[in-house]
């Protein structure tokens, strides 16, 4: 895909503001940080979440649990997408997630499956006390009766379009993108 | 009935079959699987709606519990049917067998079978996915790929690694596919086992051949210790047990003439005090249970892969991109 063909959307300080603000949200919907448990979605989801929970240990003082959950299995569309995804690991925080308040973080919130398959895969594990719902960007497009309960930015993107969630680690810097998908490319 | 088209293709009949790439694939899907197994409630959706028949006609504990519990692991519908208390003790053959259970509409089949060539006869014949757990002294891959895997989890790697296979190699599905997972994926192998049991012009497929099991534990960084198929053994393959113990039995003696910590495998069941001493696999260098806990993940490494989505319909569910 070409580079012109990209709208910028958040740049590097503008992620920052936005964590900086969800994760002060996170601490007040929570009432603090007690039982409080950040689960990043694999894969982009778990560095936003990382960004978060440094955050909210820098500004609180506290230590936050962090764990991360890869959804593959429990995918709707497993058996119709093919070949089969690579399923990445899941990683459960050593506090466990019975009782806990968790935060499911995700890098951009779409048709909600996503959210859907993170509900089920986080009952299978046990019955945290309450489930939020935070992402950086939400695009709209939602096919499942599911809305966040913290949002980094609202962002209305045709359906022609993607929305890039560009994290260090992964694509070497931090920043929110558009991008057009032309016919070859989807 | 759409038959699957995953990175494996339909079946599973022998890693001789499979690319080094493939072989990787399986052990890398498999890691993520182990965790499953460690969770609270063992279950995830994946194969919700999928049913199974495990179509065992030989005698199995190990290999059929593992593929049950891999299958259940998975929300697969399971149905075990053994040789003995079935159709076939009245004459229906195995494709017969095999169409009636069509029929009842199924997905998957496991099939164990005392003649070399079962599984890729069945696969050729049935649209459902086979997945061999052992066809006569032709090949058993979920074995030697969870051997390898146990391999990869206590080495590191497996290319470069110097693998003995030690034993009775002759009647052992479990050694050939050794040889091709092991072969395939860079290590070195060689067998060693009395005469007899050493399948003449082994070396065409690329394995040196020892003739002392002193030798081999010279030069290896893994035995894999078969099990001395005692059942398998009409007429003169080997003097005695004790001899062949006294002979060729892996000892903690042996063992500690080794220039370096020699991993132990063995595909069970164990044959205690005859080609492997208890002291040995009960010993720190042991991975024996390992290799039971991995085949579970193997197993449904493998079911996943086969199960895994149809081509046709990747580029419309591909439009929605990644969420």
């Amino acid at each position: 895909m070409a580079e012109d063909n990209r709208i910028h959307v958040m740049d590097e300080a503008d992620v920052h503001r936005a964590i900086a603000r969800m994760a002060r949200e996170i601490v007040e919907r929570n009432g603090g940080t007690d039982a409080l448990t950040l689960l990043g979605i694999h894969r982009r989801g778990t560095d936003i979440a990382l960004l978060l929970r440094a955050e909210i240990e820098r500004a609180s003082g506290d230590l936050v649990a962090y764990g991360s959950i890869d959804i593959t299995l429990y995918r709707d569309d497993l058996m119709t997408i093919g070949p089969a995804p690579v399923v990445g690991a899941s990683d459960l925080p050593q506090s466990g997630i019975d009782d806990r308040n968790i935060v499911i973080v995700d890098d951009v919130l779409f048709r909600g499956r996503t959210a859907r398959a993170a509900l089920d895969e986080i009952t299978d594990w046990g019955r945290p006390r309450r489930i939020f719902l935070c992402v950086l960007v939400d695009r709209g497009g939602r096919e499942l009766p599911i809305q966040p309960d913290i949002v980094g930015r609202k962002v209305p993107v045709m359906e022609n379009q993607r929305v890039d969630v560009l994290v260090p680690a992964l694509d070497g810097r931090l920043g929110v993108e558009i991008a057009f998908l032309d016919v070859e490319s989807q | 009935m759409n038959p699957s088209v995953s990175s494996l293709g339909k079946d599973l009949v022998g890693l001789e079959d499979l690319s080094g790439e493939q072989i990787l694939s399986i052990l890398d899907t498999a890691e993520p699987f182990k965790e499953i197994s460690e969770r609270r409630i063992k279950k995830v959706p994946v194969l919700r709606g999928k049913t199974i028949v495990n179509l065992f006609f030989e005698a199995s504990t190990r290999t059929r519990v593992s593929f049950e519990f891999a299958e259940k692991r998975l929300s697969a519908d399971t149905v075990n049917i053994a040789a003995s208390g079935s159709s076939v003790v009245k004459g229906e053959t195995l494709v017969d067998t095999a169409r009636n259970l069509e029929a009842m509409r199924i997905d998957m089949v496991v099939m164990r079978h005392g003649s070399s060539g079962a599984a890729r006869f069945l696969a050729e014949r049935i649209p459902s996915s086979v997945i061999n757990a052992g066809d006569g002294q032709h090949e058993h891959p979920t074995q030697a790929l969870l051997d390898l895997l146990t391999i990869r989890d206590h080495r590191g790697r497996i290319a470069g690694l110097k693998v003995c296979i030690v034993g009775d190699v002759l009647h052992s599905r479990v050694a050939r596919s050794n040889i091709f997972g092991l072969l395939k994926l860079g290590a070195e192998v060689a067998v060693c086992g009395p005469a007899t049991l050493i399948p003449p012009a082994i070396e065409e497929l690329g394995v040196t051949s020892f003739t002392h099991i002193e030798e081999a534990i010279e030069w290896a960084d893994v035995l894999n210790v078969l099990r001395l198929q005692l059942e398998r053994m009409h007429g003169g393959f080997v003097p005695s047990l004790r001899e062949y113990n006294r002979i060729w039995g892996v000892s903690s003696q042996r063992l500690a003439a080794a220039p370096r910590d020699v991993l132990i495998l063995h595909p069970g069941p164990m044959n205690r005090g005859v080609e492997i001493d208890s002291d040995v696999a009960d010993g720190p260098n042991s991975v024996i249970l390992d290799q039971v806990t991995n085949g579970v993940a193997i197993r449904m490494a493998v079911l996943y892969l086969l199960a895994g989505g149809r081509q046709e319909s990747a580029e419309a569910a591909k439009q929605g991109g990644e969420e």
